[in-house]
């Protein structure tokens, strides 16, 4: 039977609960939500003085209530070391989602750790270490000191490059400008550690170089472009499942017809009509119907091309555009380096550019015009161009990326009102550290170090390779074996006898084992490999900032406790610095100890007042206070002064045509087309039959270190989905629900059939890094010139292994698409 | 990791959880509303036992138009043509479901050709055939599907539901 909560009323949030600011913190978008809590005796009444929203519950509330709250969104948590009743319920005045909750943000609430309703009861709750052959829990002191005293002493050994760290580099949970500060401070500041990653690739390096060292910053303008825009060019990517309210509430009026008014209205002097819409993605995806049904398939083009050739159809774009005079001449005079050089470079005809990849001349042709061909009275179309990891983890990423901002910046769309060449972006960011240069790039491929028995200790911060790396597969054999060897180790002495644990484990890492410490709010999967597990605290738990993805930063307001005696990361990287300092003196190397001063935080705050407020830039009219009082809509970073009580921001970056070069200009790129780029991935294609394209699906956040215990999200989507096409699913002999073996030389995985009648023939989508069946087990480790990873182009075999087990029976497999 | 447990028997277990809450609930009242009442609060809220058709009258992948637990609370009763999850009726296959979105309340249209509601606020859609289960959408909840039950005369009676309605905090108000 299909999942039902029998949950028949709510209790009801009085006139008197108290109201916290908070920023969902999952996705980019960053939707407004309010946190109201009160005390576990009480609750509202129907009558309007009795509850929160002034209204008459008692009677039935209309569509697009703002008086209404799932049950999702309720749950009784611990505030102040007392039980409360807690609804976090989307927040109408915020201008990114206008009261819209999403079917993963709307359940912020039920996903908190509740012992009085038993929800996400899997949270850690104290330090865990490895003792007498399971995780057990001991004190923060304890926990530190083995950190610490092993930490140390591979430094002694081998130097900084001893240790190992894979750490989140963005905001909302698992990041946040106070945690990326604290664990920075420490990594990059106290120490300059060279070997260290990032949650979701292989080195610490940026998704989106290119577009970086052209001078064009990749959040560059704001989500009501998408509303203003003749024409949305999306690139890769899914929003309405994976930047869900952005597209709800901001590119859907655009499609619709319905933000023509404000487009006169912001931008008088020029035609407005309805917005268009081309979606460059192999696969039709929901967000293809979505605009369908509301802009009407004339005003829709997607162009489903071979996977991994987008740079050709960009070159093409860039060539015919050029070759049309539809660019912006003044703007490529005044404010950019290197365009006819780069035309030159990357000439692509209409014909080379089809044969590649697979549209027709007239498709390119007619969607080169969608984007730069002048409006009525000749005025210069206003084009907002969009692109996620179909771009970031496919094909080429560097001379891709660089081939769409060629396209952007030439035909003057960056700055502009109606325009735009971002990123949609995963999480929110939040990133503030001291300089990564020592880095270097490309920077350490640290998982095949990691595989090759390089490192002794690795410090892992809210990531999960075993379920979101490429090559994970191999990864995974080769990081249990290792950690195996140090667990061995000290299985063989008494835990209570520290100078022989430590001794026992740095003898272990002598003979290739890995002493690995894991924070993160949940017993993670590569967890299971660790030595020690810190507690950390998440948003909520926390005062935390981050910003969206059109740079708005906001605080979300502490609101209940953390779980047991779990802490903020930023404060856990603190008090390991502080005790790194302590060992470092006892073992006689005080020189080093002085690095790791200025650890003294108390609090999440004192961590932002170092870091973010006193380093990024504008960070000095940011303050929690500030913040406090800008509530869910906050400001647009960078700040520009703090003036009647509010922080000045930016609406949009490079708005008077100074880019980000040296000599204030931006500079086209050379991005010429050669082929599938990671090694080994053309002999991939060519020997195995079916494409294993890739991504993220609406219902679930991230790798489902959540959702994998939350009973709504877990009913329907036991196993990760494999979208298959019907007939080839007949030739494999499957059935949907059907559960199959999907591998190649790089590994092997499961997931369930989805039969999906627009799948094209032989080419797959599987659900990305879930937890019962992971997708980077079959995805090779060849990377670009920057150590980013090629998930997308991934082709192996398919195998049914079972029948359609009991957990999936009840399961629909109807089309996802919304039809009437 | 014990989420492999959770795939058994989800229903019973669930419902459990589900009582406990709307309990929760009810306890609050008693302590906040004066000296604790000697009658123990319902689990359940009180559902009204409503005729809301008759099994002649319903023709396959035809919905009649109803409303439950109150004339405020819009939904359908479909003959679907098939034996279902909480079907009822001699073919095992009527099923009620209410039709506001549990998103954000806008109306489902009843898709016959895949035997689906869809909402056109934001694309959510549910099948019938399977209690209720939001295929894709943006609701956290399925449908509130009815509790129904024939009588002998063939009246299709309604006494319950199993999710919270869209737009209120308490099915009956
Ligand atoms: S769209 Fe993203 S930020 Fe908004 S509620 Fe959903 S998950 Fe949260
Ligand atoms: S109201 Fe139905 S999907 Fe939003």
């Amino acid at each position: 039977m299909t999942y039902k909560r029998q949950i028949d009323r709510l209790p009801i949030v009085p006139a008197d609960a108290k109201e916290h600011n908070v920023t969902c913190h999952f996705c980019i978008v960053g939707c407004g939500y309010k946190a109201y809590t009160w005390d576990i005796n009480k609750q509202g009444g129907t009558e309007p003085s009795q509850n929160k929203f002034k209204v008459d519950l008692a009677k039935q509330q209309g569509a697009d209530s703002p008086a209404w709250y799932a049950p999702s969104m309720y749950n009784i948590v611990k505030q102040g070391g007392k039980d409360v009743h807690l609804v976090i319920m989307p927040d109408k005045n915020c201008a990114v989602n206008s009261g819209l909750g999403s079917v993963r943000g709307a359940r912020m609430a039920e996903t908190s750790y509740s012992e009085a309703r038993s929800t996400q009861q899997q949270r850690l709750t104290d330090p865990m270490v490895w003792r007498y052959g399971a995780m057990s829990p001991t004190s923060w002191d304890d926990a530190l000191d083995l950190v610490a005293r092993v930490t140390c002493q591979i430094i002694k050994d081998q130097g900084e490059d001893g240790l190992f760290v894979s750490a989140f580099d963005h905001g909302g949970a698992g990041g946040g400008y106070e945690n990326t500060w604290g664990t920075g401070k420490l990594y990059f500041g106290a120490m300059k550690v060279k070997n260290i990653r990032i949650h979701n690739r292989p080195a610490y390096n940026s998704e989106v170089h290119a577009t970086r060292d052209m001078g064009v910053g990749e959040l560059n303008n704001c989500y009501e472009d998408a509303q203003l825009a003749d024409t949305i060019v999306v690139v890769g990517a899914n929003p309405l499942e994976t930047q869900t309210n952005y597209f709800l509430n901001h590119w859907v009026p655009n499609l619709r017809g319905t933000s023509v008014d404000k487009k006169r209205a912001e931008l008088p002097n020029e035609a407005h009509a309805q917005g268009r819409i081309v979606i460059v993605d192999p696969r039709r995806t929901v967000t293809v119907n979505a605009c369908e049904a509301e802009a009407g398939k004339d005003r829709v083009m997607h162009l489903a091309i071979n996977s991994g050739t987008d740079l050709a159809l960009f070159n093409a774009w860039m060539t015919y555009i050029a070759e049309k005079g539809w660019v912006d001449k003044a703007l490529i005079a005044a404010s950019t380096n290197g365009f006819d050089k780069m035309v030159a470079a990357n000439k692509t005809t209409l014909e080379q550019a089809a044969a590649l990849t697979g549209l027709t001349v007239d498709q390119i042709r007619q969607s080169a015009e969608w984007i730069a061909m002048p409006k009525e009275g000749n005025a210069r179309r206003r084009t907002m161009f969009a692109y996620e990891k179909g771009l970031i983890w496919g094909n080429d990423n560097y001379r891709t990326n660089g081939a769409l901002v060629n396209v952007a910046l030439a035909t003057g769309n960056i700055g502009r009102p109606g325009g735009g060449c971002v990123r949609l972006g995963g999480h929110q960011e939040g990133y503030s550290r001291p300089s990564d240069a020592h880095v270097g790039r490309p920077a350490a491929y640290v998982d095949k170090l990691l595989i090759e028995g390089k490192g002794g200790v690795h410090h892992i911060w809210a990531c999960d390779h075993y379920k979101t790396t490429l090559n994970a597969h191999q990864f995974k054999r080769t990081y249990k074996k290792r950690s195996d060897l140090v667990k061995e180790a000290m299985d063989s002495v008494p835990f209570g006898d520290r100078p022989a644990l430590v001794n026992a484990i740095v003898d272990a890492i002598k003979k290739g084992g890995l002493f690995s410490v894991d924070v993160d709010i949940v017993p993670s999967q590569i967890g299971q490999a660790a030595h020690v597990w810190l507690p950390a605290a998440t948003s909520g738990e926390m005062n935390l900032t981050s910003m969206n993805g059109e740079r708005r930063m906001r605080l979300v307001e502490r609101y209940m406790d953390p779980p047991g005696q779990s802490m903020p990361d930023c404060l856990i990287a603190a008090r390991i610095a502080n005790n790194m300092e302590r060992v470092f003196r006892e073992i006689g190397m005080a020189q080093a100890a002085d690095n790791f001063k200025g650890f003294d935080w108390k609090t999440e705050e004192d961590a932002f007042m170092d870091g973010y407020h006193k380093h990024e830039k504008g960070g000095e009219h940011v303050t929690y206070a500030r913040l406090k009082a800008a509530g869910t809509n906050g400001f647009q970073e960078p700040a520009t002064g703090f003036a009647d009580g509010k922080i000045a921001g930016t609406k949009r970056l490079f708005a008077d045509g100074k880019f980000g070069g040296k000599d204030g200009k931006a500079t086209f790129m050379e991005t010429q087309w050669r082929g599938l780029q990671a090694a080994g991935k053309q002999a991939e294609k060519d020997k195995f039959a079916f494409l294993i394209n890739n991504g993220r699906a609406n219902l679930v956040w991230q790798n489902a270190y959540l959702d994998q215990h939350n009973d709504f999200v877990m009913d329907r989507q036991p196993y990760p989905f494999i979208e298959l096409n019907p007939a080839d699913m007949a030739e494999l002999g499957l059935k949907q629900g059907d559960l199959v073996e999907v591998y190649n030389d790089n590994g092997s995985t499961q997931a369930m059939a989805y039969p999906t009648p627009s799948a094209k023939r032989k080419q797959a989508f599987m659900l990305f890094a879930y937890p019962t069946g992971v997708q980077g087990n079959v995805v090779s480790a060849g990377v670009n010139e920057f150590v980013i990873p090629n998930y997308k182009q991934t082709w192996g075999n398919i195998r049914k292994i079972a029948s359609a087990p009991e957990g999936t029976r009840h399961l629909s497999f109807k089309s996802q698409e919304y039809a009437v | 990791m014990k989420k492999c447990d959770l795939m058994v028997d989800l229903g019973r277990r669930r419902f459990l959880s589900g009582a406990g809450m709307a309990a929760a609930g009810a306890a609050a009242t008693t302590i906040g509303s004066g000296p604790a009442q000697a009658k123990p609060a319902a689990a359940l809220v009180d559902y009204p036992v409503s005729r809301l058709g008759t099994v002649a009258e319903l023709k396959v992948n035809e919905p009649k138009d109803v409303s439950y637990p109150d004339g405020d609370a819009p939904g359908v009763l479909i003959k679907l043509g098939k034996r279902v999850p909480g079907g009822v009726g001699p073919d095992g296959d009527i099923v009620g479901f209410s039709t506001l979105c549990p998103h954000k309340g806008y109306p489902l249209a009843f898709n016959t050709a895949d035997k689906t509601l869809n909402c056109p606020g934001h694309y959510s859609r549910f099948d019938c055939e399977a209690g209720g289960q939001q295929i894709w959408g943006q609701s956290t909840q399925n449908l509130p599907q009815y509790a129904l039950r024939v009588e002998a005369n063939g009246d299709i009676v309604a006494e319950g539901l199993d999710e919270l309605l869209y737009g209120r905090l308490s099915n009956v108000l």
